[in-house]
């Protein structure tokens, strides 16, 4: 595998949308060609160069490419949009729409993450050793299917609206979780190991969220229907003793929440 | 000043001058189609292969307006799926079944259209429409007012006032700057403020205890009384729910009326489950029945957002699609709904749909009577109307559809079965010189009309859906009142479109009324008024 390193020179207050950081847009393009890539500074179009020194070796296929960025990109939006293969590690934070739409590949950020990551995703994997902003794997503004393949690791706590309208694949977090985690979820699992906030499966109408840690309080509108010793969920099996509920009933929904008793 | 321009040797259809496929030059100068040139400095297009034909004209579509910009606003979602950046001196926008305003100019001046009709102007919301209207370059504009729910009017209806019904409709037309007249649902959209509905033609509003019969009838008195260019713009009872023909083939006896998107109110059954086309028979009825021409309101597959006066139907359909919903209520005047909606091919009842429009296009016998609409975009955006003539024109290219469509669509109607391909002269009646006479406007290339033309780079005698497609798609030149502002698909030259209304006599002394009715109002009856700075480029048209 090929590695191309973006470091970090300055990155300007205002934030940046650099949906070019891809190992399917740096394929097959040499150094040059990758600092010559546009980038979107409010309405303003820059070169990746003007922000980022660029080394390392030229892939031909995205697969066989690994970007490594160094520094704080927190400010840095859409960085793997829409990604089909390969891999980019962020040693660091990263900003807003990280992996949103993504097919494909890998994406691991030793910092924290802003908010929208893996949006829409339907393949790869995305890994955040630190914390996640809110409506992680969602839908975006207003649609109605979120991600739908694909698995998200978050080690830390993630905000609000995780999973919102999720149809697919896997979302961990080994941390806490705010507010309205799988709202009007649709498929897919969502484990989470610590404690969530309420509202958790709000208008949800399949899928599963396992909570392995304490829940705030269930809506009124999930049904609780006994204890359960195992759950098999995504074709893997979550042992253990858990409360079972059954909602949204508001949404004449068929989803399941699990609360560790 | 614009140079002069002869178009050389294109194949001409102007169906209103009855020419059809004829090899003809036309000449330009000053933005009117002239019989002769005289000075030297010409611009000459060679047409030789093309078909030249009066530019489009668009009899019913959603694109400014309260309830257009609310499903702007309520579909972000829809927004990203087409960008489209500031280049050569245009504007930007995004928007693909809700487009916004300064795109939706381009895309219909690219198809060669340099004319929309907006048909549902909710009074209070006339400004508003103006306001879009002036921001959409490229077409001209006119709007038709929503008066089929208005509460003053149902009660001169219940009271049986007619001097002061036809009075007050004058008031409206001329506060607000509108064309026509449209009714959505009459009496529907009222009920609905008691959670209500009216599904066939005798079912009484609640509180007013007035029927649906008597609101068309009156309306249709009115436009008479009135000598309004264009008939009562009608959205039927009952739209969209199986068995609805019965409704429709009762209301087929009132005229003259246009009826609009027909394809949502010719269906069979009494369920979802046996659901079916009843087309054929409309249209049989339809064709006897002189004084009606109807518009398609054509289905193409995809997602699209459905948005009516109709705020009933907007409830009804939000539960059945489970997909967000969006409900207005428009003071003592009209109310309305949005709702996202997908039609699948692999959909039962769309598949049906989709056969059922283009049923009506060819069982209707008389292409002077059918225009091409999709309703946009209620049964899908107008970007897809080169797709729908291409559907017209070949059997081959609608049974490709028909394939991979859910088997009712080849069972529960008649499409399978029908032979009729549409020629070039019948698209051009259906898509400009149809709907402009109806309107009552100008779409001919007669000596002294405004030169609005479009050429599209397809042979005459071509027969290959996917080619026809393209070529309306992407006309080779659109011109507009002289000026050539599309060239090979692209927008050259952004240029303003006028506006058309009409202005009306009223006849009795409203101001007591007025008082009286504005006491309900959140404005002063000062403010109501939509003032002639609103329409930088009006036409007024007066009625005698």
């Amino acid at each position: 595998m090929k590695e191309i390193i973006l470091k970090v020179k300055e990155i300007p207050e205002i934030g940046m949308e650099a949906e070019n950081i891809s190992p399917d847009i740096f394929a097959g393009e040499n150094l040059e060609g990758i600092e010559n890539l546009r980038v979107y500074v409010g309405s303003r179009k820059e070169r990746l160069k003007k922000f980022f020194g660029v080394e390392g070796k030229k892939a031909e296929k995205p697969e066989d490419l690994k970007i490594v960025i160094k520094g704080n990109v927190s400010r840095v939006k859409r960085i793997g949009q829409g990604m089909s293969a390969g891999e980019i590690l962020i040693k660091g934070d990263a900003g807003m729409h990280l992996g949103s739409r993504m097919k494909g590949g890998k994406i691991t950020t030793e910092g924290n993450v802003g908010s929208w990551t893996g949006m829409e995703m339907s393949g790869g994997k995305i890994t955040i050793e630190g914390n996640a902003g809110n409506f992680v794997g969602s839908a975006y503004r207003g649609n109605y299917k979120g991600m739908n393949g694909g698995e998200i690791l978050i080690q830390g706590d993630a905000g609000s609206n995780i999973g919102a309208c999720m149809t697919n694949g896997k979302i961990t977090i080994k941390g806490n979780a705010d507010q309205f985690v799988g709202v009007r979820m649709q498929g897919g699992l969502i484990l989470l190991e610590g404690n969530v906030d309420s509202r958790a499966g709000a208008e949800m109408m399949k899928g599963i969220i396992v909570i392995e840690g304490s829940v705030k309080e269930m809506l009124p509108s999930f049904m609780e229907k006994g204890e359960v010793e195992k759950i098999k969920a995504n074709g893997e099996e979550i042992k253990g003793k858990f409360t079972e509920y059954m909602g949204d009933l508001a949404e004449g929904g068929d989803g399941r929440v699990y609360v560790k008793s | 000043m614009n140079k002069d321009i002869i178009i050389r040797n294109g194949t001409v259809y102007d169906p209103i001058n009855g020419i059809s496929g004829e090899k003809k030059d036309i000449f330009i100068s000053r933005g009117k189609i002239v019989e002769k040139l005289k000075g030297k400095d010409v611009r000459v297009i060679n047409a030789s292969g093309k078909v030249v034909m009066p530019s489009g004209v668009d009899v019913h579509s959603h694109i400014a307006g309260g309830k257009v910009n609310m499903g702007r606003l309520f579909r972000p979602e829809d927004s990203i799926r087409r960008e489209i950046s500031a280049v050569n001196g245009l504007r930007s926008g995004t928007g693909f079944s809700v487009p916004s305003t300064f795109i939706t100019g381009y895309m219909y001046a690219k198809m060669g259209y340099t004319l929309a009709n907006e048909p549902a102007v909710p009074p209070l919301k006339a400004r508003h429409t103006h306001e879009e209207f002036n921001d959409t370059p490229m077409i001209d504009q006119l709007g038709l007012l929503l008066l089929g729910n208005n509460q003053q009017l149902i009660e001169y209806i219940a009271k049986g006032d007619r001097e002061f019904l036809s009075s007050w409709v004058a008031f409206m037309l001329n506060s607000t700057k509108t064309y026509g007249i449209k009714a959505v649902n009459p009496g529907g959209t009222l009920a609905w403020g008691w959670g209500k509905n009216v599904l066939s033609l005798n079912d009484e509003v609640p509180y007013f205890n007035v029927t649906p019969r008597e609101i068309i009838e009156n309306l249709i008195r009115i436009c008479e009384k009135l000598k309004l260019p264009h008939p009562l713009h009608i959205h039927l009872n009952n739209l969209g729910n199986p068995g609805n023909y019965e409704t429709t083939m009762a209301s087929l006896k009132f005229s003259p009326m246009h009826i609009t998107h027909m394809q949502f109110n010719s269906y069979g059954g009494d369920s979802w489950k046996n659901f079916c086309s009843e087309a054929e028979k409309i249209a049989n009825k339809i064709n006897k029945r002189e004084k009606i021409t109807v518009d398609m309101g054509q289905v193409v597959f995809g997602d699209t957002t459905t948005m009516t006066a109709d705020a009933p139907f907007e409830y009804h359909l939000s539960s059945l699609n489970k997909m967000k919903w969006n409900n207005a209520d428009v003071e003592d005047e009209t109310g309305g709904g949005i709702v996202p909606y997908i039609y699948r091919e692999k959909s039962p009842v769309n598949a049906v749909q989709w056969a059922v429009g283009l049923e009506i296009a060819l069982h209707i016998n008389d292409p002077w009577r059918v225009f091409m609409t999709t309703d946009h975009p209620n049964a899908a955006p107008f970007i897809y109307y080169p797709r729908i003539i291409a559907w017209l024109m070949s059997r081959k290219y609608r049974e490709e559809t028909l394939e991979k469509c859910h088997r009712w669509a080849a069972e529960r109607t008649t499409l399978a079965s029908l032979d009729r391909e549409l020629s070039l002269e019948e698209i051009a009646i259906m898509t400009r010189a149809g709907p402009a006479k109806r309107l009552g406007l100008d779409s001919s290339l007669s000596e002294g009309s405004e030169a609005s033309i479009a050429i599209y780079d397809l042979n005459p005698e071509e027969n290959d859906g996917e080619r026809i497609e393209k070529a309306f798609s992407s006309a080779a030149y659109t011109i507009k009142e002289g000026d050539i502002v599309v060239k090979d698909g692209k927008v050259v030259k952004e240029v303003q479109g006028k506006t058309f209304w009409v202005k009306s006599k009223v006849e009795k002394d409203l101001k007591k009324d007025i008082e009286e009715r504005f006491l309900y109002y959140t404005i002063n009856p000062e403010n109501y008024e939509v003032g002639l700075e609103y329409l930088p480029r009006g036409m007024e048209i007066t009625t005698k």
